[in-house]
């Protein structure tokens, strides 16, 4: 076995590089399903991440990856945070994933999250609101402490979802290692 | 060295990464997480990532030294390796990408401002899809060591940042390539945020004169591994 690579900090100054892959449409938009999401990545002051980098990455709607899915659906999003830590894309609900053990995972979106002050990504999961049965015998949620759960369900509001990262803080958001 | 994986059904992982909070490196005081992770099953969101080998990159795209009406001012040099896993593995059509300052140390980004002057032929970004083998290559001028405002008379060693997906969503890296024998290493909290010294020497490139062009441009040689749990042979 060699050595892995150690993570650094994506640092400050990425955009120049990395926002020509930037991907906040993850579906035409007039798909039917498409599902609008907004959030902010925020300090443990609660303030805004200007300059964090936020790559989602998720099944389609029939819970199939590439090759399976198709040409057209990557499932990838890369989204640069604004001035106010903002970050927003669309995409479609995927579907429920099967695991090795025969139990289904809820419909869920990982995400990274690189910045500044990070020296190795943080890595979290979006679920669904409306998928309360679901989101109950997920077998990842079901680890989580019940009062921290909540961190990781995106809210409904004016026909979008929300979901806000805080890297630290009274309302830290559940982060994952892999 | 922190522990990956708790969980009985999967051997313990140890990763080189730093800590998320090492108070010597300031910005991560309010950035860095401080409730303790959960280790996240492989799904199949996990054992999964997305692709790019639909990608037309171009030689220009690797050659940061061509992507403009001139030529950079600075070193010119070549950077060259392998993407590969835990067992040597190479990875295939996988996405590496680059950036860096130039050679003044200076990035092309509106919120550098120290001062230094910006290169009208560099921008200093690169990307490629690695080869059967595993291989990349870029050239680009090598570039210059920077202040920050971390501490005080605080300088960043040269380096170049480098972004790679791999297989999985598991494999996904960000991380940094210095130069060999920087003598700010010592002094630099990021380099110095990797407690293991072997593990930090792997963020150190090579000079390799096989890799070089006489009388054109020095080789550095930057082999990158990847540790995600895919790579390790008797986890399925």
């Amino acid at each position: 076995m060699t050595g892995a690579t150690p993570s650094q900090t994506v640092g400050p100054f990425f955009s120049f590089g990395l926002r020509w892959l930037e991907t906040t449409e993850l579906i035409g938009p007039d798909h039917a399903e498409r599902i609008v999401f907004q959030g902010s990545v925020l300090d443990g002051d609660g303030v805004g991440v200007p300059d964090a980098l936020v790559e989602t990455f998720q099944a389609d709607s029939a819970g199939d990856f590439r090759p399976v899915s198709g040409p057209d659906w990557l499932g990838f999003g890369r989204i640069l945070t604004g001035q106010d830590g903002r970050f927003g894309f669309t995409t479609v609900k995927p579907g429920p994933l099967r695991t090795s053990n025969g139990a289904t995972e809820a419909p869920h979106l990982t995400v990274s999250v690189f910045a500044r002050g990070l020296l190795q990504r943080v890595i979290t999961r979006i679920y669904f609101p409306d998928e309360e049965v679901a989101n109950q015998i997920d077998p990842v949620l079901e680890m989580i402490v019940p009062e921290r759960r909540s961190t990781l369900v995106a809210r409904a509001a004016d026909g979008r979802l929300l979901f806000d990262i805080h890297l630290q803080g009274e309302n830290e958001t559940v982060f994952f290692n892999c | 060295m922190t522990l990956r994986s708790e969980q009985a059904d999967r051997p313990a992982v140890l990763t080189p990464d730093p800590a998320y909070n090492v108070p010597a490196y300031r910005s991560s005081g309010k950035r860095a997480p401080h409730q303790p992770l959960y280790p996240l099953p492989l799904g199949a969101t996990e054992r999964h990532g997305p692709t790019f080998g639909h990608l037309s990159l171009t030689d220009v795209d690797a050659d940061l030294t061509r992507q403009h009406a001139g030529e950079p001012i600075g070193e010119r040099i070549i950077v060259a390796g392998r993407v590969i896993d835990g067992a040597g593995r190479p990875l295939r059509q996988s996405l590496v990408e680059i950036w860096q300052a130039n050679a003044t140390g200076r990035y092309d980004h509106p919120v550098d401002q120290h001062p230094a002057p910006l290169d009208p032929n560099f921008t200093g970004a690169g990307r490629c899809l690695t080869g059967d083998d595993g291989s990349y290559q870029f050239i680009t001028i090598k570039p210059g060591a920077y202040p920050w405002g971390n501490h005080p008379n605080a300088w960043r060693p040269a380096h170049i940042h480098f972004s790679v997906f791999g297989r999985a969503f598991t494999d996904r890296l960000v991380t940094q390539m210095y130069f060999p024998g920087d003598p700010l290493f010592a002094y630099d909290p990021i380099f110095g945020s990797v407690r293991d010294e072997a593990a930090r020497t792997r963020l150190v490139s090579n000079l390799d004169l096989g890799l070089s062009r006489p009388e054109w441009a020095l080789g550095y040689r930057f082999d990158i591994v990847v540790s995600g749990p895919l790579a390790t042979p008797d986890v399925s």
